[in-house]
């Protein structure tokens, strides 16, 4: 029999296109996804270069980072809307497929890939964005890249890639009620740290992550790169294929049942071995939040700052709580929030609003607590319409907005203000992440709805 | 891209760990349609205050550091987002070299691409460096042939780099060009898919 394999190395072995002793692998790249803010440079490049995009039909864009999310019409900020335009001509110029601001296919890249059925099992997935690393929930290999690298795929749709190291993430036992995908993977980051990924490709395994619906793995993968892991998968199953089946970019009839068969056989081998294992025990997850500025910064929601004298980094944490504006030793449910985000591409999908629109019906935001809800896509948006989700909030006193990046980051005019603490679906705490000078605590959406109510954290868990 | 083979400047000590790419260049400065001009807002939150004024407690602003090409700092700098306005505005500012115990990935990877050369040194020794530069001021020397970092002393320290990466760098290669000459592997290649 032949050699029990990860799906990592499966996938990789049909992706190398040139092997050569001395060099990374030239690893062929199955699907393209672009947006404005890391593309325009890397089509100036092509122009300077008289090169083409080699394959404008394996590459697909939408404008996401930048847009607004009140008025679709108005971007005030006119470099905004040259970067926006921009993309427009260049998708127009290069042939590429675009789902621009009004079109009803737009959305956060990474909520809109697995939405269409671009994102399948066994490709090999980049795109200028970190984040990449959610598609990964699907057992592909995805991964983030720079504008250089994004100029190398439109142009050779290749890249020069390290074979990479493989790490078993094995969660062992279920999540508690109350514990979410969110909460497992801000878990995973506070026991190992930001870098325990570095120079690998995780793969989460284990009961927990089998009974995961896959919106919850793409929470859990689109996290990896917070680990240092710039790509982390899971592999595929009947739940993978079943979200697939229908969709638009996959194959139909007898054709899907064929190629499903083909991305069932990519998961891992039983006895198959990795670089490096590490466990987590998903029944003693608690509700995570966020104390400092980066996502491995978190303790349970029972749990409270660290204190300075007994912390191994006593520097990076003390700089962390000055930022913060917190005590050493403070709990976490003492701290009063001001904003609140639901939205992302780690939080912002059809059950990530459900959940928390469950925690809030009936009830009403908190005095002084600016809260809004930014849908993942438009097609997530009117889904959850339909379903009368957006009222739900509404009538709670949030905002409840059109599509994109948004608050996460900031790129349109959605920022926290200096000294303003936001309790945020998103990913990333780092100092000024939401707006200078801004405030960011992680947290599931149903710890973010009920933060909202009460204007502080509390557990979710024995929330009424 | 430029060929760099060797670089002799002045240390710019930065003692902090994890710093991300939020840090290095905040997102509203990633709006720009252009590879060039990201110096000024090089560590923009640290540098300046709300109202633009320089920050006297944050070192880059420090004059002695004004001719600084070389930077030294702590553990998984670059971490975050895959933005190449990061090695775009350490550039810009003036730097060629940065020395730290490890790298993002991403940011590792996107620092070659551009020529500006990320080594990994033992945290140990960049310690000591920080204190120097901190101190007093430390010019280094770095070879890429010889794979040595020379201080004041004429003290040697040999470093590692991807073979693959060192090549890009001692020759300017445009690594695209490169690609393109394994035209027909890429087309053979296709040719098996789907």
């Amino acid at each position: 029999m032949a050699k029990p394999k990860t799906i990592i190395e499966k996938v990789w072995e049909q992706k190398i296109v040139h092997e050569e002793e001395g060099k990374p692998d030239l690893v062929y790249i199955d699907l393209h996804l672009i947006h404005e803010v890391t593309s325009p440079q890397a089509f100036e490049g092509l122009r300077l270069t008289n090169r083409k995009v080699r394959r404008p039909d394996l590459t697909f864009a939408t404008m996401d980072h930048n847009v607004p999310t009140l008025n679709r019409d108005e971007i005030s900020d006119p470099i905004a809307k040259l970067q926006i335009d921009t993309l427009a001509k260049n998708c127009e110029e290069f042939g590429i497929e675009l789902a621009d601001m009004h079109h009803p296919d737009q959305g956060i890249v990474h909520v809109i890939g697995p939405q269409l059925g671009l994102t399948q099992p066994g490709k090999t997935i980049v795109c200028g964005d970190s984040h990449t690393s959610t598609h990964g929930a699907f057992g592909a290999i995805a991964f983030g890249i720079g504008t250089s690298e994004v100029e190398h795929v439109f142009a050779t749709q290749t890249l020069w890639q390290d074979k990479p190291k493989t790490l078993n993430l094995k969660v062992e036992g279920n999540l508690g009620p109350g514990v979410t995908a969110k909460d497992l993977i801000l878990a995973i980051i506070a026991k190992y740290g930001v870098k325990m990924g570095t120079g690998y490709i995780v793969e989460y395994t284990g009961e927990a992550i089998r009974n995961l619906s896959m919106e919850e793995r793409m929470t859990i993968c689109n996290m990896s790169i917070e680990a240092g892991a710039r790509a982390g998968l899971i592999s595929p199953d009947e739940k993978t294929i079943e979200f697939l089946r229908g969709r638009r970019y996959v194959p139909k009839g007898e054709a899907f049942d064929e190629v499903a068969n083909e991305w069932l056989a990519l998961a891992t081998d039983e006895g198959a071995t990795y670089d490096k294992t590490l466990t987590i025990n998903a029944e003693e997850v608690e509700p995570q939040v966020t104390w400092g500025t980066n996502p491995g910064m978190g303790v349970p929601v029972s749990g409270a700052t660290p204190t300075i004298d007994t912390a191994p980094n006593k520097e990076e944490v003390r700089l962390a709580l000055e930022y913060m504006g917190l005590e050493e030793n403070q709990p976490m449910t003492s701290i009063e929030i001001d904003h609140v985000f639901i939205g992302s591409c780690t939080n912002s999908r059809l059950s990530d609003l459900e959940k928390a629109a469950k925690i809030v019906a009936g009830k009403q935001v908190k005095d002084g607590v600016k809260a809004i809800v930014v849908p993942g896509s438009f097609l997530v948006k009117m889904e959850a319409e339909e379903k009368g989700i957006d009222k739900v909030f509404k009538e709670a006193g949030f905002e409840w907005r059109d599509a994109g990046c948004s608050m996460c980051l900031g790129m349109n005019e959605d920022i926290v203000p200096s000294g303003g603490r936001c309790a945020s679906t998103s990913n990333r705490n780092f100092e000024g992440r939401q707006g200078n000078g801004a405030r960011t605590h992680l947290v599931s959406p149903e710890m973010a709805a009920a933060a909202a109510i009460e204007g502080k954290f509390v557990d979710v868990r024995t929330y009424q | 891209m430029e060929p760099i083979k060797e670089h002799r400047g002045l240390v710019y000590p930065l003692n902090r760990t994890n710093v991300d790419t939020d840090q290095i260049i905040p997102k509203q400065f990633l709006k720009r349609i252009e590879r060039t001009g990201f110096g000024q807002f090089l560590f923009y939150h640290w540098r300046f205050d709300d109202d633009g004024n320089k920050r006297p407690d944050f070192n880059l602003n420090d004059t002695k550091y004004d001719h600084a090409s070389i930077l030294v700092t702590g553990e998984n700098f670059g971490c975050g987002s895959s933005r190449e306005h990061a090695p775009w505005s350490l550039l810009d500012y003036g730097f060629r070299i940065i020395l730290a115990p490890s790298f993002a990935d991403i940011f590792y990877n996107n620092s070659f691409k551009n020529g500006l050369v990320p080594i990994k040194v033992e945290e140990e020794q960049i310690n000591k460096w920080l204190k120097e530069a901190e101190e007093g001021t430390l010019e280094l020397s770095v070879n890429l042939e010889k794979k040595v970092i020379t201080d004041q002393n004429g003290t040697e320290f040999a470093f590692d780099l991807p073979e693959y990466h060192r090549q890009n760098l001692l020759n300017g290669w445009d690594e695209i060009a490169l690609t393109l000459q394994l035209e027909d592997e890429i087309s053979a290649y296709e040719k098996t898919r789907l």
